[in-house]
C-alpha cells in the first residue's frame, strides 16, 4: 500500500499517526510546499517575540523517521490524476499512490481592492510563516509604527495581537459593527474595544478600504469607504481564509466550499481523503457538511481519514465551531452558534465586572456559548453541546460563578465525571 | 491502568484532598511552607465542587482519546507511556485551547503568567496521589480499571 499525503500540517501530521497505528510498514511520502513544520496558529505569538522560530514546530524532531514516512520538502502537488491514481510535484516527479489525502490547508482571501497589487511593498498576509518573516523584516527595516488591518475576525485579531506586542499602534477596519463579529456580539465586543482604544489603537467599524494608493510600488494611503484617507505603510490583510482546492480543478472530484468528504473522511473518489481546512465535512449542530476551519478539526478528521487510509474502519461524527481568543489580556472562549437569529432560540445573558457570559439555547439545548474574562472550565459547556443535554431546569445555574458539574443533573454527572464502571 | 474513582456520596468537604494536592506540587512538600509562601490559597491541581452540601473533588480523568491533546496547538499537552496526561510547561504559550477542550474543566489557566496554571499529573512518582491518600473518608479511590 502506498499512501500519498498533501500538505503536512496538523490534519497531515494526525493523519500519519493513525495510518502507523495500524500499518508500521506501507510506504507513506509526504509532499509539502513549505520548507518546516510549525504550528500556524503559533505565528502571532512568533511575530510578537514570544515564541523563537525553532519552537514552532508540534512535534518531536524525530517524527520522519520513528513514522518511517519520507517528506519532499518545497515540493507542491501540481496535478493529481485521479484515472492513473498519480500526483505530479513542481519538481516534475510523478509519484503513484493507493491512498490520497488532500490536506492542503486554506488560503488567504485577497479581496478585489482597486489599485491592488501582489508587489507593492507593505501589504501582508497573516497566514503562513515565510510571510511572517518578511513582514518581520520590512517592520524592522522601515522601523514601522503603525499599521492598518484589514479585518477583525480571528486572523485579524491574532495579528493584532502580534503587533500590538511589538508597541505598533492600530488601526482596524472591519466592515461589521463589531470585533470577531463571527462570534461576538456587541456587548462582547465593547470589552476589546475598550481594551483596543486603552493601547492608543483605534477600531473602524463598518467601513471598508476602497483603493489602495501606492507610490513607485510602495505603500503610501487606504482610502475608505467612509472617505476618509489613512496615511499608512503597512496593511495586514486579515478578511479569512477559504479552503485551498486548487487540486480539484480538473478533476471529478466534489467540491462546495471545501472538499466534500463523507463519515470516513473520504471525498467522492474512492482512495482519495480529505481533512482540515481544505475539507467539508459534517459540522455536529446543523448535520450539513461545512467547513470548520480549526485546529480541533483538522486534527479530528486527519487522525479519521488515516485510520481509514489504513484499513481501518473509523467515523468522523462531526464538529461545531469553537475557539478561544485572547487580545491584550482579554481571554475568550467561544462554541458552535453565538449570534443565532431572532426566533426559536432563547440567550442566557451575564455580564457583571467585566464578565461576560452569553449562552444560546434551542429547544432546551444548548448550541452556542460565548465567555470573555470568565473561560474557567468551559470545556463543560462544549460538552453539554455535545451531549445535547437538557437545561431548560438550570438556566441560572449555568450563569453561577462555580459552574460545574454539581449543578448538573446526577445522572449525568456520573457517568462523565467516572466513566464506565464506576460511581461518582 | 489505574484510575481514581470519585464517590461524591462519601466526600465529607474537607477539603484536605486539595491541601495535599497542592503541598505535593509545591517545592516545598510542606503544608505549611505552601501556604504561606502565598496569598489566598495555593493552586491545586484539583477542581474542588461545592453546591450546598454536596461536594467532591475532581482531577483530570486521563482520558484515553484526550481532547486537551488533540487541541494544543504546541504540543505542550502530551501523554505518557502508562497513559498519563502530563503538561509541558515550556511548551506551553497560554492559548487556552485545552481549557475550552477539556469536557471536565479540570485544566486551571494562570492568566498572569500566560500558561496553564494547574493540571493533574497523577502524582507520577509518588506510589499513590496525595488527594487518594489522604482522604479521610475513601471519597477518592484509586482503582485498576
Ligand atoms: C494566524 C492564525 C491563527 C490561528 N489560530 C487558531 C487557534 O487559535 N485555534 C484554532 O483552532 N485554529 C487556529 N487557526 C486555524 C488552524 O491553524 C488551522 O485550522 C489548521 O492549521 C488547519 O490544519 P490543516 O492541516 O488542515 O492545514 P494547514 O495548517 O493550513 O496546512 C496545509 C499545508 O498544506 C500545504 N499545501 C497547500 N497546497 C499544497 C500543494 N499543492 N502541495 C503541497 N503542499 C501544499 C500548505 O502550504 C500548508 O503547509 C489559526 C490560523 C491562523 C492562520
Amino acid at each position: 500500500m502506498r499512501h500519498v499525503i498533501i500538505g503536512y500540517s496538523v490534519a497531515a501530521i494526525s493523519a500519519i499517526k493513525s495510518i502507523r497505528e495500524i500499518d508500521k510498514t506501507s510506504e507513506i511520502t509526504v509532499l509539502t510546499n513549505e520548507s518546516s513544520v510549525y504550528s500556524r496558529p503559533l505565528i502571532s505569538y512568533f511575530l510578537a517575540g514570544k515564541v523563537k522560530k525553532d519552537k514552532l514546530s508540534f512535534i518531536p524532531e524525530t517524527f520522519e523517521k520513528e513514522m518511517k514516512i519520507t517528506v519532499k520538502w518545497n515540493t507542491a502537488v501540481v496535478k493529481i490524476n485521479p484515472a492513473a491514481k498519480t500526483v505530479i510535484t513542481s519538481k516534475k516527479e510523478k509519484l503513484k499512490y493507493d491512498r490520497l489525502l488532500i490536506s492542503t490547508g486554506g488560503t488567504p482571501i485577497k479581496p478585489p481592492i482597486a489599485g491592488y497589487a501582489d508587489d507593492i511593498a507593505g501589504i501582508f498576509t497573516f497566514v503562513k510563516l515565510d510571510e511572517v518573516e518578511k513582514l518581520i523584516k520590512y517592520i524592522e527595516k522601515n522601523k514601522i509604527k503603525e499599521c492598518v488591518i484589514l479585518g477583525a475576525g480571528l486572523i485579524g485579531m491574532k495579528a493584532a495581537e502580534g503587533l500590538l506586542a511589538r508597541k505598533i499602534k492600530l488601526r482596524i477596519v472591519e466592515m461589521a459593527d463589531r470585533l470577531l463579529a463571527n462570534t461576538f456580539d456587541s456587548a462582547a465586543s465593547l470589552l476589546l474595544e475598550e481594551k483596543l482604544k486603552e493601547s492608543g489603537s483605534e477600531f473602524l467599524k463598518e467601513t471598508t478600504i476602497k483603493k489602495i494608493i501606492s507610490k513607485s510600488k510602495k505603500l503610501e494611503a487606504l482610502e475608505l469607504s467612509s472617505g476618509k484617507t489613512l496615511k499608512t505603510g503597512l496593511l495586514i490583510m486579515a478578511v479569512g481564509v477559504r479552503p485551498d482546492i486548487e487540486l480539484a480543478k480538473g478533476t471529478e472530484l466534489k467540491v462546495n466550499r471545501g472538499l466534500v468528504v463523507n463519515k470516513n473522511m473520504e471525498t467522492n473518489i474512492p482512495g482519495i481523503y480529505a481533512a482540515g481546512d481544505a475539507a467539508e465535512g459534517k459540522d455536529f449542530l446543523s448535520g450539513e457538511n461545512a467547513v470548520i476551519a480549526i485546529w480541533p478539526v483538522a486534527a479530528r478528521q486527519g487522525s479519521v481519514a488515516g485510520f481509514n487510509m489504513a484499513g481501518k474502519k473509523a467515523e468522523y461524527d462531526g464538529m461545531f465551531p469553537m475557539n478561544s481568543v485572547t487580545i491584550l489580556g482579554v481571554p475568550s472562549i467561544s462554541f458552535g452558534l453565538t449570534n443565532p437569529k431572532a426566533g426559536a432560540y432563547q440567550v442566557l445573558l451575564s455580564n457583571e465586572g467585566g464578565k461576560y457570559k452569553k449562552i444560546v439555547l434551542k429547544d432546551g439545548i444548548i448550541v452556542g456559548v460565548v465567555l470573555v474574562n470568565a473561560i474557567e472550565r468551559a470545556g463543560i459547556f462544549g460538552l453539554l453541546i455535545k451531549q445535547k443535554l437538557d437545561v431548560s431546569a438550570l438556566k441560572k445555574q449555568l450563569l453561577f460563578d462555580d459552574f460545574g458539574f454539581l449543578v448538573l443533573p446526577k445522572d449525568f454527572r456520573k457517568h462523565f465525571v467516572t466513566g464506565e464502571g464506576t460511581e461518582v | 491502568m489505574k484510575k481514581i474513582i470519585i464517590r461524591e456520596e462519601f466526600c465529607l468537604g474537607c477539603r484536605l484532598c486539595e491541601v495535599h494536592c497542592a503541598t505535593a506540587h509545591s517545592e516545598s512538600k510542606n503544608i505549611i511552607k505552601t501556604f504561606k509562601s502565598v496569598q489566598g490559597r495555593p493552586l491545586s491541581a484539583l477542581v474542588f465542587e461545592e453546591q450546598g452540601y454536596t461536594t467532591f473533588a475532581l482531577q483530570c480523568r486521563h482520558c484515553k482519546d484526550a481532547p486537551c491533546i488533540e487541541s494544543c496547538l504546541t504540543s505542550a499537552m502530551y501523554k505518557d507511556k502508562h497513559g498519563t496526561v502530563l503538561h509541558d510547561s515550556e511548551k506551553c504559550v497560554g492559548c487556552w485551547m485545552c481549557i475550552m477542550a477539556c469536557p471536565f474543566g479540570v485544566i486551571k489557566p494562570d492568566l498572569k503568567e500566560k500558561k496553564v496554571g494547574s493540571k493533574c499529573d497523577f502524582c507520577t512518582g509518588r506510589e499513590k496521589p496525595a488527594c487518594v491518600e489522604h482522604c479521610p473518608n475513601q471519597a477518592i479511590l484509586l482503582k485498576e480499571i
